[in-house]
């Protein structure tokens, strides 16, 4: 069952969401040749306190860190540490949540660290636009398989492919509700969206097949190939005026992230 | 933080989730295909049979050793999902 959220929830939840937003702003400039995974996360827990949230992620089931930071052909949920130090030309996927009040908000972006090639500038592009495709599909009326599908279809028209064993999912107050959001799948399928869902949609990209696999330490998801792999991430509510990035200041404009 | 892909149900499953499945003996054939069943920890309690034994005739017996799913809300009562030989 999608659990529809009230006016005033979906306040509460951009609240939470600001703080997501405000946090991933830092850590992206933070991002420089040599510094390690744990430094960022560190912040992100420090930056969450002062803003009297609660990190989401930690502790989720048995999840260590405060921040997923996922490098290269890493696709999801790299657990942050002090040995893993970024280097030039990588590219490294932060993906961050927090609890305020009670609500949540999720949200992810890949940030290039220094100058990278430009097949990897490419495949960063293109799964942002998979995701900015995904949100205008966010309205009242239209069906889930819309969203799943915009991902997919602007993803394999590059020449990518779009990972099966993750899924985006509902979010409110808890981190993962129905429904699931996969990024793949027909349009005009799906439960029919309503004013008041809101949806943590986060494609998954990678640039070789779409196979993964999960690390020994049963979190970190690679590509199977060994090839690079982005991620971006928003939560969005369905709202009659269309869709509200809800991970996002109001004011804000241009590319989602 | 995205979420591992789940099936909605598992092929064998009898579609409702999180029953605790058990062992138990049946006690007494009761109307309705109802039965009442022994589990393995002594406690009796008022089983109906599932859907596809039905279909299929699975007859059962008293004294039959049955699997019976649990649900985690009432457990006063099972559904029989399996009869062994």
């Amino acid at each position: 069952m999608v659990i529809c959220k009230s006016a005033a929830e979906l306040e509460k939840m951009h609240r939470a969401g600001l703080i997501v937003w405000g946090a991933l702003q830092e850590m992206r400039t933070m991002v420089k040749p040599g510094i390690s995974t744990q430094k960022l996360d560190e912040f992100a827990e420090e930056y969450t306190r002062e803003h009297k949230a609660k990190p989401a992620f930690k502790g989720y089931r048995g999840y260590p860190g405060s921040v997923c930071t996922s490098i290269n052909e890493e696709v999801v949920h790299g657990i942050p540490s002090p040995k893993r130090h970024v280097k030039e030309g990588d590219i490294l996927s932060l993906d961050f949540g927090v609890e305020l009040n009670g609500y949540f908000a999720d949200a992810a972006l890949t940030v290039p660290v220094g100058k990278i090639a430009p097949a990897r500038e490419k495949l960063l592009r293109v799964t942002r636009e998979s995701l900015e495709r995904a949100i205008e599909q966010a309205r009242p009326g239209n069906r889930l398989g819309d969203i799943s599908s915009a991902v997919q279809k602007w993803v394999e028209e590059n020449g990518y492919s779009v990972v099966r064993e993750f899924v985006g999912h509902g979010i409110g107050t808890r981190m993962h509700e129905e429904p699931q959001i996969p990024n793949y799948g027909p349009a005009g399928q799906g439960p029919r969206l309503q004013e008041g869902m809101v949806l943590a949609v986060e494609p998954m990209v990678n640039q070789g097949g779409p196979g993964v696999r999960v690390l020994s330490d049963d979190w970190t998801a690679v590509t199977e190939d060994g090839s690079d792999s982005a991620h971006f991430e928003h939560t969005i509510a369905v709202t009659a005026k269309g869709p509200w990035v809800l991970t996002r200041p109001k004011e804000a404009t241009g590319p989602v992230w | 933080m995205a979420r591992p892909v789940q099936d909605k149900k598992k092929p064998g499953e009898s579609g409702k989730e999180d029953a605790i499945e058990v062992m138990a003996t049946v006690i007494e054939p009761l109307p309705n295909a109802m039965f009442r069943v022994e589990l393995e920890n002594k406690h009796q309690v008022l089983a109906h049979i599932s859907g596809k034994m039905r279909k299929n005739f699975i007859r059962i017996l008293s004294g039959d050793r049955v699997a019976v799913e649990l649900s985690p809300y009432d457990l006063t009562r099972g559904r029989i999902v399996y009869r062994y030989k």
